[in-house]
């Protein structure tokens, strides 16, 4: 863990608050009902910044693995790096056979991050605090954007329901998501290394 | 404009702007209780966690939220403001922040009330969680204790921005939209402070001393009482208990129908505030790990076409300055409508700040700077107020166990509660501040006054034998009566006893066969007295 990935989670965490629901619990007569998502404060140790995210251990797990491999990227594409992360909202359309379900993209939000390395600990000090103000101001921007309600998949029914949200989590409901990253180097002339990284194993992908 | 609503949505959207009031103001004073706020997800619905979040109800803020409602809802005109502010253990206070929560006339009739609009609150509570741990006033909560304490107000009707000293900054958390209004949820807040926030404000001398009771109430006529924001405290003290949020009659929708809705078009003011501070935008340039951020929802349903943007806060700052909205009014402090709108990002500033000079008979409170300054002194309050807290009273010195001159170590640096009163050198009654409070300029004590009413009884024998100074403390429950000295000074006088004779080395010199030698008379005496020996001891028995 370090000021970026803390700086990541907290971004990600934020952009998932807001997209993930309770558990629907379908009822008869085509009603549902939803639980209930807790919420947690969290520290961050290298930034002084505290974040809100969701009360679930598998989706931070989640997180956390892909933020590590985004870190170890980074690490691995030497010195001065440039990578990205998107994190893609998609819905899932079935098709008929032979052809697989496509994935559409409602809403995707990539975090650009430029790796700079501290020499001093005066240094990794301000960089404490500046990247603590500029997070800070990014929560800003994803609420203000989040609040303008532009688009939101319909609610689905029971049998569709898998196609909209990911219910492989136990305690809550985001809508279903991917996260992908891509790195590239300092000089930005080519793309050194392009991974992408499913977290859910989605149908037949 | 309310035909199109039946009844029962009425019903139900007045519920839900209710108890939107209540989170929101739960999960305000909440944040700024300066601990980490943790609940728990539940796969099952409870029913009573409205909005399908898990926010816990504290009694007493759902009191104060109900009392400051007074059974009213949040309408034009008529906004329900939460004001933080931090007040030190001095008495000086101020005001950090407002959150208002306003009602406007542009409705929505189209949508739909139990499913929309109550899923747009529940997503408007998860922006306030967020936003409440950005603003400044987050950091500076989490550091309360002995040097300040954060103190919250609600009020409804009028908001009041005065006291938040120039150039303040506002965020809006969000809106949503509803038949009956657009309500919207927005922040104001003290920029100046964000110089303060965490290190400059420690490093100016620490302002200790008597800590006194911390929930005064603002000596305002007609304005409700300031409450801490450290609920446990004044649970445990005060031992009051509240009615908890009530049970049956209000259960929360849980229930949604998958006939899909409607899609419904809502429009947002376009404006937004753009909240970087000057000096934020300024180190900005400097090279470090940056994060440039974008959005781009893909154009699936209805919504504008201009959707892929960079978004990066600009380095232009409208600062708002509070003298162009604000005129002080007859009833000291009843902002008027400003005359020329700017631009967007200034009419919404407005917007936060709309009032009606006609409205002034609802003014909630006249804050004055003046009246903001309590001294330690005052601390009897004409209010009794359900939280006070019975004055403890701590008469301090040196800070304990030190060995070695204060004036060796800076102050600055120094994080020793009381280095206040490090004497600046080692003259001891004179420069004991017990008795001569300092008075050099950048360690100012800021409690000459009430020092010196409880300095005398510490019994201040200055610093004369002091490898080890005691604080002088009146430990609860101690009676002077019995004994006319404190611990500390008992603890002085005795600290030096005269050893045990049976340790001396006088008698450690006699041999031991002299001691043999001297056993049998000893015991023949015993063996004389032994019927006195039985009868003690059968009556111990």
């Amino acid at each position: 863990m370090n000021c970026r990935s803390e700086a990541m989670l907290a971004v990600l965490h934020t952009v998932l608050l807001h997209r993930s629901t309770g558990k629907f619990h379908y009822k008869k007569e085509g009603t549902y009902s939803i639980g209930t998502v807790g919420t947690q404060d969290v520290d961050c140790d290298f930034i002084d910044f505290t974040y809100v995210r969701v009360s679930s251990e598998e989706l931070d797990r989640a997180l956390r693995k892909v933020v590590g491999e985004f870190k170890d990227a980074l690490r691995n594409s030497g010195g001065d790096g440039l990578g990205q992360m998107s994190l893609e909202f998609y819905q899932k359309k079935k098709s008929r056979w032979p052809f697989s379900d496509e994935c559409i993209p409602w809403e995707v939000w990539t975090v650009k991050v430029h790796v700079v390395a501290l020499a001093t600990e005066q240094e990794r000090q301000i960089c404490r605090e500046k990247v603590g103000e500029k997070l800070c101001e990014k929560i800003i921007n994803i609420v203000e954007v989040m609040n303008r309600h532009e688009y939101l998949p319909k609610m689905p029914t029971q049998s569709e329901v898998d196609n909209v949200f990911d219910t492989g989590l136990r305690d809550v409901q985001p809508y279903l998501y991917k996260i992908s990253f891509q790195i590239t180097d300092a000089l930005g002339t080519s793309v050194t290394t392009t991974m992408r990284r499913l977290i859910k194993d989605t149908l037949a992908l | 404009m309310e035909t199109d609503l039946n009844s029962q949505d009425r019903k139900d959207l007045d519920k839900f702007i209710k108890f939107f009031a209540l989170k929101t103001v739960q999960v305000i004073v909440q944040a700024r209780l300066g601990e980490k706020i943790c609940t728990r997800s539940s796969s099952s619905p409870t029913g009573s966690d409205w909005f399908n979040l898990a926010i816990k109800d504290i009694p007493e803020v759902t009191h104060e939220a109900k009392k400051a409602l007074a059974g009213q809802l949040p309408a034009v005109g008529r906004s329900m403001c939460v004001e933080i502010s931090l007040k030190t253990s001095e008495g000086d206070s101020m005001e950090l922040e407002i959150w208002c929560l306003e009602m406007n006339e542009k409705c929505d009739k189209e949508i739909k009330v139990s499913y929309t609009v109550y899923n747009r609150l529940s997503l408007l509570l998860k922006s306030l969680l967020a936003i409440t741990r950005v603003t400044p006033a987050y950091r500076l909560s989490r550091k309360q204790g002995h040097e300040y304490v954060i103190l919250y107000r609600i009020y409804f009707g009028e908001v009041q921005l005065n006291g938040l000293g120039e150039g303040f900054q506002t965020v809006r958390v969000g809106t949503v939209g509803t038949p009956v209004g657009t309500i919207t949820l927005s922040c104001a807040y003290r920029i100046n402070l964000a110089f303060m926030s965490t290190r400059q404000f420690e490093r100016t001398p620490p302002i200790m001393g008597i800590i006194i009771d911390h929930f005064v109430d603002r000596p305002y006529p007609s304005s409700s009482p300031m409450h801490p924001c450290n609920y446990r405290a004044a649970g445990e003290d005060t031992g009051v208990t509240y009615p908890s949020v009530e049970d049956s009659q209000e259960v929360c929708t849980t229930s949604f129908s998958t006939s899909p809705p409607s899609q419904c078009v809502f429009t947002v003011t376009k404006a937004h505030f753009q909240t970087p501070t000057p000096v934020v935008t300024d180190t900005l340039r400097v090279p470090m790990a940056g994060l440039a951020f974008s959005h781009q929802p893909a154009a699936l349903g209805p919504g504008p076409a201009d959707l892929a943007y960079p978004v990066v806060f600009a380095a232009g700052l409208k600062a708002t300055h509070p003298h162009q909205l604000m005129v002080p009014g007859k009833e000291g402090g009843v902002p008027l409508a400003p005359n020329q709108p700017a631009h967007g990002a200034q009419a919404d500033q407005e917007r936060l700040a709309t009032y009606t000079p006609s409205d002034g008979a609802r003014c909630a409170a006249t804050p004055s700077s003046s009246e903001d300054t309590e001294t330690v002194s005052n601390s009897s309050e004409g209010r009794a107020s359900p939280h006070d807290v019975l004055e403890t009273v701590f008469v301090r010195k040196v800070g304990a166990f030190v060995n070695k001159p204060i004036n060796q170590v800076t102050l600055t640096s120094l994080d020793i509660p009381f280095a206040m009163f490090a004497p600046k050198n080692l003259e001891l009654e004179d420069a004991d501040p017990m008795v001569n409070p300092p008075d050099s300029p950048e360690t100012e004590s800021p409690l000459q006054g009430s020092l010196h009413s409880d300095g005398s009884s510490g019994g201040s024998s200055g610093n004369t034998h002091d490898d080890f100074v005691m604080i002088d403390f009146k430990p609860a429950f101690s009676k002077d009566d019995i004994l006319p000295m404190d611990l500390g000074t008992f603890y002085r006088e005795f600290q030096n006893p005269p050893q045990l004779s049976s340790l001396s080395i006088d008698i450690g010199a006699q041999s031991m066969a002299e001691d043999l030698d001297s056993l049998p008379e000893k015991l023949a005496v015993h063996e004389k007295n032994v019927r006195e020996f039985d009868a003690f001891v059968e009556t111990l028995q």
